[in-house]
């Protein structure tokens, strides 16, 4: 690895963003609005993979640090009416502060506490959001986010969306590839170990929490103004869930995996919605069959096809 | 917070309370927590049994009037017939697999569930009467005290001295205890482990059904109940210590009280109170207050 992105995923990667920039050519409301909302979720989802792929926990409760940081924005966009380049990095560093709170208790232990703790505390956000009224609307939500002017409309939204997802993702991609991001994964790889080779192993799962929670709050503090609401559901834990499957769907073995599973599931939702209620056992299905016979995801998926090819051609 | 302070009655009322909740949710804790001692998996779907308890007990006893404890029977034999279908159908094919897979399996297991309770029973919040027996109040000499309270607080101690029994007084018992250190061993020896890993699992979801039952006439079951009680079960379980008997009693009357005494003194905030509470344990003792410390090795 090292600092510098191999040859060919770089031009994919601009390739991917020039082909974005041009979208609005289209004309078609429908594509930019997909288009931003699977930004968000492609944020959203690689973000929680920092905790999965690389520091090897997993966390079912990362809607928490998404809500926050919608929270936060459009609390104090509207409530208090601060100017958007206040309010976007407060909404961050209190997602990144939550998440180092929570970070702080959780990762004193491992594996299944962690898991069930990184729940308990996520509720607890969501109970928090239900009971606070008078600050977040409770279960009516809090509508009516005072969106910007500048990006108070379709197409500048999206493009503002799109360079703080693609600022965002190439920061992540620097974090998880730095020094930092090979420590943890050895931590993931053998946490015993990495402790005796001198990793400070709870801080460093400490930290991927709270990276992951930062970027998280990014993603949410976006969708809360692209949505001009937040609704309690958006702390809950099916929503959790949700992003937990993006990430494995798509494969939390590899960066851009989490990416490819959030594009995948939302337009399966999107479809699935239109013809059946039952979205949640949809994505149950789904679930079952990345555990039973996918574990690997969507890009592993792609890489056993790729050496089948490869090793039949060659014979 | 003044009627603390000054009136005895209100004070026992309300430790009363406490611990007529705190053995409900004992009863779901404890199974949670008896699947994990043994199987090593947690049940994020145990929110869900519970539901389907609620919801049986709904059918059965509101329904079907075929009498309250006819719900609580039906309850019970529900989960464990899922419990064995999950088991056997879903389960085995994970236990050599690492935790994060089998978690993700229950966490489909719950999404499933969920629609599947819709289906069945729709969205509305649905009542489930008291039973005739049990309805009213009962005199205490100094107060009334709401007679299916009262049954709460003692059927839940009965349930942990007929699991007290069963595990530390039978052979049965034994082999368990036995397949939760080395699980290997024991099989090497000409037990049958899976047989054990289905008991206990059956056991372990029937304790979720009679919980959701028993509970089905104070909350009324209604989609979403799931996740309310698996965080309650988490807390509490986290507290006591994970796979331990006694842990999830004592964790789930800690609950209870700091619950019903919250409630009290800052309403509307009680759950924030039994997060302080989890906070401090895990400051404290991280494996809870009964637990061991987690094995090492992945």
């Amino acid at each position: 690895m090292g600092l510098h992105m191999p040859r060919g995923t770089l031009i994919v990667c601009l390739l991917i963003v020039g082909a974005l920039a041009l979208l609005p050519l289209l004309e078609s409301r429908y594509l930019i609005d997909l288009a931003t909302e699977i930004m968000v979720y492609a944020l959203f989802a690689l973000s929680l993979n920092v905790i999965i792929g690389f520091s090897g926990n997993v966390s079912f409760g990362h809607a928490a640090y998404f809500a926050i940081g919608g929270y936060v924005n459009a609390i104090l966009l509207t409530t208090y009416g601060w100017p958007l380049w206040l309010s976007f990095p407060a909404a961050v560093v209190l997602s990144a502060l939550a998440a180092a709170f929570v970070a702080y208790f959780c990762t004193r232990l491992t594996d299944i506490y962690f898991a069930m703790l990184t729940l308990a505390f996520s509720m607890l956000v969501w109970a928090i959001a239900f009971k606070w009224r008078s600050v977040t609307g409770g279960d009516d939500g809090f509508v009516g986010v005072a969106v910007p002017a500048f990006i108070d409309s379709r197409v500048p939204f999206f493009y503002f969306t799109l360079v703080i997802v693609t600022g965002s993702i190439a920061l992540l991609w620097t974090i998880c590839h730095s020094a930092f991001g090979q420590a943890l994964v050895a931590v993931r790889e053998n946490l015993t170990r990495a402790g005796f080779i001198g990793v400070n192993t709870r801080m460093m799962r400490g930290l991927a929490f709270v990276v992951a929670g930062t970027f998280a709050g990014v993603a949410g503090a976006i969708f809360a103004m692209y949505n001009r609401g937040v609704y309690t559901e958006s702390a809950f834990w099916t929503e959790s869930a949700q992003v937990l499957i993006m990430t494995l769907l798509g494969g939390m073995y590899s960066f851009f995996g989490p990416a490819i599973g959030a594009a995948v599931l939302y337009i399966l939702e999107r479809f699935a919605n239109e013809y059946t209620e039952y979205w949640p056992t949809v994505a149950g299905l789904i679930l079952l069959v990345i555990v039973l016979v996918l574990p690997e995801g969507l890009v592993g998926l792609a890489r056993r096809i790729g050496a089948r090819l490869v090793r039949r051609s060659g014979a | 917070m003044d009627m603390l302070l000054s009136n005895p009655t209100f004070v026992l009322i309300q430790v009363l309370n406490s611990i007529s909740l705190g053995m409900n949710l004992f009863i779901i804790a404890a199974g949670l927590s008896l699947i994990f001692g043994v199987l090593r998996v947690i049940n994020f779907a145990h929110g869900a049994f519970y539901m389907f308890g609620a919801y049986i007990m709904f059918t059965v006893a509101q329904e079907a009037e075929l009498g309250f404890v006819t719900g609580v029977v039906a309850a019970a034999a529900g989960l464990a017939a899922i419990a064995v279908v999950v088991e056997r159908g879903l389960f085995r094919w994970l236990y050599d697999k690492e935790h994060l897979m089998q978690l993700l399996l229950t966490f489909a297991i719950v999404l499933l569930m969920g629609d599947l309770a819709k289906i069945i029973w729709g969205t509305d919040q649905l009542s489930v009467s008291y039973p005739d027996a049990l309805r009213g109040a009962t005199d205490l000499g100094v107060t009334f005290y709401p007679t299916y309270r009262l049954m709460l607080a003692v059927i839940g101690p009965l349930i942990f001295l007929g699991l007290w029994l069963l595990i530390e007084r039978t052979r049965w018992g034994r082999l368990t205890r036995a397949a939760t250190q080395d699980m290997e061993m024991l099989s090497a020896l000409g037990i049958n482990v899976p047989m054990i890993y289905i008991v206990i699992f059956v056991i372990g979801s029937a304790l979720a059904g009679v919980g959701g039952a028993l509970a089905a006439p104070i909350n009324s079951p209604t989609p979403g109940m799931d996740a309310t009680i698996i965080v309650e079960c988490f807390v509490i379980v986290i507290i006591g210590g994970l796979g331990s008997l006694w842990g999830s009693f004592v964790g789930a009357l800690i609950y209870g009280f700091v619950f019903n005494f919250g409630s009290v003194i800052v309403p509307n905030w009680q759950d924030v109170f039994a997060f302080l509470l989890l906070m401090a344990v895990l400051l404290v003792r991280p494996w809870g207050l009964y637990g061991k410390p987690e094995r090492e090795g992945h």
